[in-house]
């Protein structure tokens, strides 16, 4: 088995997988109609890019495992998401400041991986990324809303920047895997996405009248695990939620 | 492949396609969508390449039910549906009879080429999109997203009635 195309793919997988149910937990709780249909829209796509990802994965590893079996029967240690996109959902501010961050990268990533050394990656990045510019733009949109909105809106935007920004280093740490993905071609170092993410998500925020946090902040190896299985509590409720029915009626189908 | 055992022309293939609805907007046929990429021949089996639109398209799974069926009632005996991703879907292979028939349904048909939708720019003047209910240019965004991933939601200055446009993708 190619181990570190595997681990890649689960990544990817995962953190979209993941992401798109913290999102499709908003469904007809969104704090207007137009930011519910957004939320739940957003959680349709990475859901559908998840698929993707999870059924490469599955054929890469050669054990027979579909999509399904890698989402609904693995446990937390197993799970390869980044912590970013299993933080809580918190109020909107957090909500929008966790989506954007991840956007950039998210987008910054796929560009890079369009032009894989595996054109199985290559193709579903293509699909991935027209989806994804449309995200940034509207996390981009409404980041501005909110900072540059009332005196409330602007602090607690920056609040919830200030808070998810300590989970945003870890997109951009080189591991092993990383390497031996970059080394082939099959993957970008992350740690070359920085500079366009930064400068993006800097001008961004300037745009909302709010403050960039210190590049440091986001390095702090506290908030890293995600990829090699150390998650934090957040995941187990998760998973509790999303594969109860799979694990209470074993190989039900629709 | 062996030809001469199809019983069909691609043409007539074709035809039976274009009277496949899309599921959520009837008045596209998966023809007009653009979804069709390639119809071939393999024995007896006629087998039929599609573009998937958005990744988490719910109506992906019974678009490919719906032109397995009509080609099934058609007489062709095995029907088979390839997926190909790469390049992916746009709505600049959407035929301008599409195009026509989503206005007809009050639907703004994608008002700009999608060649560089993928970028990241925030386009706060954004493309012009005509009220497809009274014909003004007045119109403003009210959503990014509408009812399905594909359409954003407008609303028309002048006539004062919210509509869907069928995003450039």
């Amino acid at each position: 088995m190619d181990h570190a195309l595997f681990q890649y793919l689960l990544r990817l997988g995962d953190t979209t997988l993941i992401l798109s149910h913290r999102l499709s937990e908003l469904t007809g709780h969104g704090p207007a109609l137009e930011e519910d249909l957004a939320m739940t829209n957003v959680a349709l796509d990475l859901l559908g890019q998840s698929r993707r990802w999870l059924t490469l994965a599955g054929e890469v590893e050669g054990r027979s495992r579909d999509e399904d079996q890698l989402a609904y029967l693995r446990d937390a240690p197993e799970f390869r998401n980044y912590l970013l996109v299993e933080r809580p959902n918190g109020h909107y501010g957090d909500i929008i400041a966790r989506q954007f961050l991840f956007d950039v990268w998210h987008y910054f990533l796929l560009k890079e991986l369009c032009s894989s050394s595996d054109e199985r990656v290559a193709a579903i990045a293509g699909k991935s990324l027209k989806e994804v510019g449309y995200h940034v733009r509207r996390s981009s949109d409404i980041i501005v809303r909110l900072g540059d909105g009332t005196a409330e809106s602007h602090a607690r935007m920056q609040e919830a920047v200030d808070d998810a920004w300590r989970f945003a280093g870890e997109l951009f740490a080189d591991d092993e895997i990383v390497a031996a993905m970059a080394d082939r071609r099959a993957a970008p170092r992350h740690s070359q996405l920085w500079p366009a993410w930064f400068e993006h998500v800097r001008s961004t925020l300037q745009e909302a009248t709010l403050r960039a946090p210190d590049a440091d902040g986001a390095n702090h190896p506290a908030y890293r695990g995600g990829t090699s299985g150390r998650h934090t509590e957040a995941l187990g409720y998760i998973l509790a939620e999303m594969q109860h029915l799979q694990r209470a009626y074993p190989g039900a189908a629709w | 492949m062996n030809v001469s055992a199809s019983p069909y022309t691609i043409d007539e293939v074709m035809h039976w396609l274009s009277q496949v609805p899309d599921p959520e907007i009837p008045v596209l046929s998966v023809v007009d969508l653009g979804l069709i990429r390639d119809v071939a021949w393999d024995g007896r089996a006629c087998v039929v390449t599609i573009t998937p639109t958005y990744s988490g398209c719910p109506a992906m799974q019974e678009i490919s039910a719906d032109i397995k069926n009509t080609l099934l009632a058609h007489g062709i005996e095995q029907v088979r549906i390839e997926t190909r991703l790469a390049p992916a879907w746009t709505t600049d292979w959407m035929t301008p009879k599409g195009h026509e028939a989503l206005r007809g349904f009050g639907i703004a048909p994608p008002g700009e080429k999608a060649i560089d939708v993928s970028g990241i720019t925030r386009r706060a003047a954004g493309v012009v999109v005509p009220c497809p209910l009274c014909g003004s240019s007045h119109t403003r965004l009210i959503s990014h997203f509408g009812s399905t991933s594909c359409k954003a939601l407008y609303r028309c200055s002048d006539c004062r009635e919210p509509f869907d446009y069928f995003k450039a993708h």
